[in-house]
């Protein structure tokens, strides 16, 4: 390896190569979240008959995993990259293996290995089928084929590749602390993000107001179930992500028991599988427009009729 | 000619588990399909890597063996009329068997003459046969399957091709858009793909391009490779068997290597560096000569040597993240106090409809209390328990085990070790979680064994009086493995344990003033028919007659060490000459034993007795009951078994349903102490005695 790309630099090759492959550069999604999987951009997208090819940056939330900024490998938030394609592209394998090429990591000098990894999100009611990629003995990426999302099989499949963009970075600069990673122009990841890990971190474990947080989330999804029955999916889908994020700080706090644990996470799966429904009949009410063969659009809203 | 046939299913990667048990599974589909076709062949050879299943059948015969066979028609006098002309029914027939009229002969069949006609059946040739794999191919199934694309069939991972070579001929079928093909591909990044001209060629042409098809070589190469690195360091490497198969089944292409990690990691617990290493890299550990654990590890590359050092790099760099964190945990986590640690389980929630942690201590404090005299602890042991009772769930709030979850209790021990805890104790912290599976060993300690049955029994009681029971396969807590858990202890150390003695330590509770809100007491009888489940279950596996099972869990004996006993001692004399007389003289009396009708004390008054035969039951009867408690179940048995002659001869002499009503119910009575007696041993009635 002998050039060493900034972060900004992997961000932009990654999105140049991606788009090259037919996929919309979307951008982060404006509602905290967990993961890419929970963009809209895929959760919903990757529901339905429609194609979709898309690759975004999304900033990840996870309260739990906060470490102060003390932890090499740890974080609040971190970045992935996120590729989804429907339906999966027959050569989606090679796809990706070129994209680490585009990185500069030549499979023929490292050791590239398909491990195993079936992904589940029990509180988004997604499964899917897949692998982590290791890299040299480090994950990099998680590699699924979607089978079901929000409680519905899927018919075509998504594939989802995301790629944990400060581990790749990690290896790619050869550093050994995230903090110590180049973002850009010599500026460092700690020198952006050093900060806000340490408070929020601070915030997650020591200072979130829990009584608000637990107040909120019933808020949250009083207004979820309500905007679902005003058939609102993109603002109920946000007030579920809400949830979601609140329940990750609510848990981060340690204020949630196992027990409870499954409690939170079936009220929040029940509504993820009522937003994927909505988010179906919706997309036919619009006629499927993402289905470019009109023979095929015809037939999908002939069957949608006749299935009613 | 003898023909060689080379099918491959070409595939992304396989999970590692799968890839054995699919080619053992296409190799029985294979062999079953081809004798149902009556295809022979001499030799069949499986080749397995994570992208690919292949069979290489060779010494195939051409085709299928001809059949010649008679097939019976019609009566004569149906196919034909008087006059001799052939009927419809006739002609129908011979059509049906591809011949005509002209090819019927008659023939006599218990009186009556029939229709026959000879039909020869053409053999398939052998190629028609194989366009079958077809269907072999899509009838394998796999513990995971999948969809991809547009398409709707599912398999283990998408197939990205087919080779179906019969010699230098391609066999044609598809599977979805994949066609079968003479071109099968090399290692994923050293090899290319390879145009095959005969079936024969497979394993020499995919050596050529970097895959190890055969997978006994493969792994033969692995541990090779491993012995060889371990001599010329002088290690000792324990190639742990299930970690050797997966690792073979992740690569085509096997290169070992050997790596570092710093010393001063070798200060963490090495059941922590070990799951780091094996468990989380597929690493194997390397110790020296004498077994000490050494700063080395080695794992095996899908690749060859070239940058052989990148790799070993990056393997390092990310155990060296991983030990730095576990260091870190091990660091920190020895700071506080354990009693902070006990502290903090207050915040920590057992189930939110019973209890925190902690106060699951508590009640598992109050059980241990009452339990460990029962159970026979010396002061020592009851000390250590007492002790352990109060911390033993500390290390749950620890780092590592919030980051190795599954070195609860294995960090508990040592941390409790460190800070000064008694040895007894902390095993006990360690074991009070086994057995971890269903035939998992067994605490060692007394101690650790009676922590283990109060800490699950606690656990079945507050989730039942919950209303948290499992049924049919919903048991999300594992309650099943927990009661399985406390069978197989008290059965091991011997103890008696039965609702009585569950009732004494939910009185107990109470005292201690740590009973949760909820009715555990009503509960006992259900979670002892959930133990009882669990008695059947063992006594199952360990093939013990049906009848006799059923026998030792019914009846109210409910101390679970008497029914297992009692399932031993009665199969041990199921063959026994005089087992039937003894088991219906027994029987007769519980059924008669069953009519007694009135309540209150069981005492017989020898005054009311009318026969010889009555006082001498009752002295026999005596004679057990005197001794009862001091007979394990095996001489029990025996005593019971000598009472055959008494209640025999008694029910010789003895009307007992007699119409003096006094005299009546004394019978009844000294049926009834009999019966009490039989009853340790379970429901005789159930058995079935020939």
């Amino acid at each position: 390896m002998t050039k060493k790309l900034a972060m900004q630099q992997i961000i932009l090759t990654l999105q140049q190569y991606w788009s090259a492959q037919g996929c919309m550069l979307m951008q982060a999604y404006d509602t905290e979240k967990g993961a890419g999987t929970m963009s809209p951009y895929t959760f919903l997208r990757a529901i339905g008959p429609e194609p979709w090819n898309a690759a975004y940056v999304e900033p990840s939330r996870r309260p739990a995993d906060g470490r102060y900024a003390e932890n090499p490998n740890r974080l609040y938030q971190h970045h992935q990259f996120q590729v989804v394609m429907k339906p999966s592209p027959e050569n989606i394998q090679e796809l990706y293996l070129n994209s680490l090429r585009e990185l500069g990591i030549d499979p023929l000098e490292h050791d590239i290995r398909f491990v195993e990894d079936n992904w589940e999100n029990p509180s988004m009611g997604c499964a899917g089928v897949g692998w982590e990629v290791w890299l040299d003995g480090m994950e990099i990426t998680q590699f699924t084929y979607f089978q079901v999302v929000g409680g519905m099989e899927v018919d075509p499949v998504t594939s989802e590749i995301t790629y944990g963009l400060e581990r790749l970075a990690s290896y790619i600069q050869d550093v050994d602390n995230v903090f110590d990673l180049e973002w850009g122009d010599g500026v460092l990841y700690g020198d952006i993000f050093r900060e806000p890990e340490i408070e929020h971190s601070t915030y997650s474990f020591e200072k979130s107001n829990q009584d608000m947080l637990l107040q909120m989330f019933d808020d949250y999804e009083r207004e979820a179930k309500a905007q679902m029955a005003n058939g609102l999916v993109h603002p109920a889908y946000d007030y579920i992500l809400k949830c979601s994020h609140t329940f990750n700080l609510l848990d981060a706090r340690g204020a949630v028991s196992v027990t409870e644990r499954a409690g939170y996470l079936s009220r929040i799966r029940n509504m993820a599988r009522q937003v994927a429904r909505a988010f179906v009949a919706e997309r036919e009410k619009f006629g499927f427009p993402l289905i470019k063969d009109e023979e095929k659009r015809q037939a999908l809203l002939a069957k949608g009729e006749d299935d009613k | 000619m003898a023909h060689t046939f080379l099918v491959e299913i070409g595939l992304e990667e396989m999970p590692a588990h799968v890839v054995t048990p699919s080619i053992k599974q296409f190799e029985q589909k294979a062999k079953a399909y081809l004798k149902e076709q009556r295809i022979t062949f001499d030799k069949l050879k499986a080749f397995s890597t994570p992208r690919r299943l292949a069979l290489q059948i060779s010494g195939l015969a051409d085709k299928q063996p001809d059949i010649d066979e008679e097939v019976k028609g019609p009566a004569k006098k149906i196919a034909q009329d008087d006059a001799g002309n052939w009927s419809k029914a006739a002609i129908g027939f011979t059509k049906g068997q591809g011949v005509t009229t002209d090819d019927i002969t008659f023939k006599e069949l218990k009186g009556t003459e029939y229709v026959y006609v000879n039909k020869h059946i053409e053999g398939q040739p052998v190629e028609s046969v194989l366009a079958g794999f077809e269907d072999v191919i899509k009838r394998l199934t796999f513990p995971t399957m999948m969809k991809w694309g547009e398409y709707h069939f599912e398999y283990v991972r998408p197939i990205k091709w087919l080779v179906a070579l019969l010699d230098d001929t391609v066999i044609p079928f598809s599977i979805l858009d994949v066609h079968t093909d003479r071109e099968t591909r090399g290692h994923r990044f050293l090899g290319q793909d390879v145009t095959l001209t005969n079936a024969q060629d497979y394993e020499a042409a995919l050596t050529e391009q970097f895959v190890i098809a055969d997978a006994a070589k493969r792994k033969a190469e692995i541990s090779k490779q491993i012995e060889t690195l371990a001599s010329q360091n002088n290690w000792q490497i324990n190639i742990d068997a299930d970690l050797l198969e997966e690792v073979n089944n992740l690569v085509e292409w096997p290169t070992a290597f050997a790596g570092s990690f710093d010393e001063k990691y070798l200060a963490i617990p090495e059941a922590v560096l070990i799951t780091s290493m094996r468990d989380h890299q597929r690493f194997f550990y390397v110790l020296d000569q004498q077994g000490r654990l050494l700063p080395h590890f080695v794992s095996v590359r899908n690749g060859n040597r070239e940058y052989i050092e990148n790799v070993v790099a990056g393997n390092e760099k990310v155990l060296a993240a991983r030990l730095s964190d576990a260091m870190f945990f091990y660091e920190e986590d020895q700071k506080p106090d354990l009693a902070d640690y006990v502290e903090r389980l207050k915040t920590v929630s057992f189930h939110d409809k019973i209890s925190t942690m902690y106060d699951k201590m508590q009640r598992v404090h109050a059980i241990g209390q009452s339990l460990g005299p029962q159970f026979g602890l010396s002061d020592d042991e009851q000390a250590a328990l007492d002790r352990a009772s109060q911390l033993y769930k500390f290390d749950l709030v620890t780092g590592m085990v919030g980051e190795f979850a599954e070195l609860q209790g294995i960090m508990g021990e040592k941390y409790a070790l460190l800070k000064g805890e008694s040895k007894a104790t902390a095993a006990a912290i360690r074991e009070h979680y086994m057995p971890i599976s269903a035939d998992g060993d067994l605490p060692a300690t007394k101690v650790g064994a009676v922590l283990a049955v109060a800490d699950k029994l606690d656990s079945i009681l507050t989730f039942f009086a919950a209303g948290m029971i499992p049924s049919g396969s919903n048991d999300p807590y594992a309650l099943r493995r927990q009661a399985s858990g406390i069978v197989r202890i008290i059965r091991n150390e011997k103890w008696s344990f039965d609702e009585q003695m569950v009732r004494a330590l939910l009185a107990a509770e109470k005292a201690a003033n740590v009973a949760p809100d909820l009715d555990q007491l009503s509960q006992v009888p259900t979670v002892f028919a959930f133990l009882k489940d669990r008695v059947k279950v063992i006594l199952q596996g360990e093939k013990v007659r049906h009848d006799i099972i059923d026998a030792v869990v019914s009846g109210p004996n409910t101390d679970l060490l008497d029914n297992f006993e009692a399932a031993t001692v009665l199969a041990e004399h199921q063959s026994d000459d005089d087992f039937k007389e003894i088991i219906e003289a027994l029987n007769r009396v519980l059924r008669l034993a069953a009519k007694r009708t009135t309540d209150g004390d069981v005492l017989v008054d020898a005054q009311l007795f009318e026969n010889d035969s009555e006082a001498a039951l009752e002295k026999a009867v005596q004679a057990v009951e005197d001794e009862a408690d001091d007979l394990d179940v095996a001489d029990y048995f025996k005593a019971l078994a000598q009472l055959k002659t008494p209640i025999t001869d008694y029910f010789e002499a003895t009307m007992i349903m007699a119409d003096d009503s006094k005299v009546k119910n004394n019978r009844l009575n000294q049926l009834q102490l009999i019966a009490d007696l039989i009853y340790r041993l379970g429901d005789l009635n159930q058995l079935i005695v020939k």
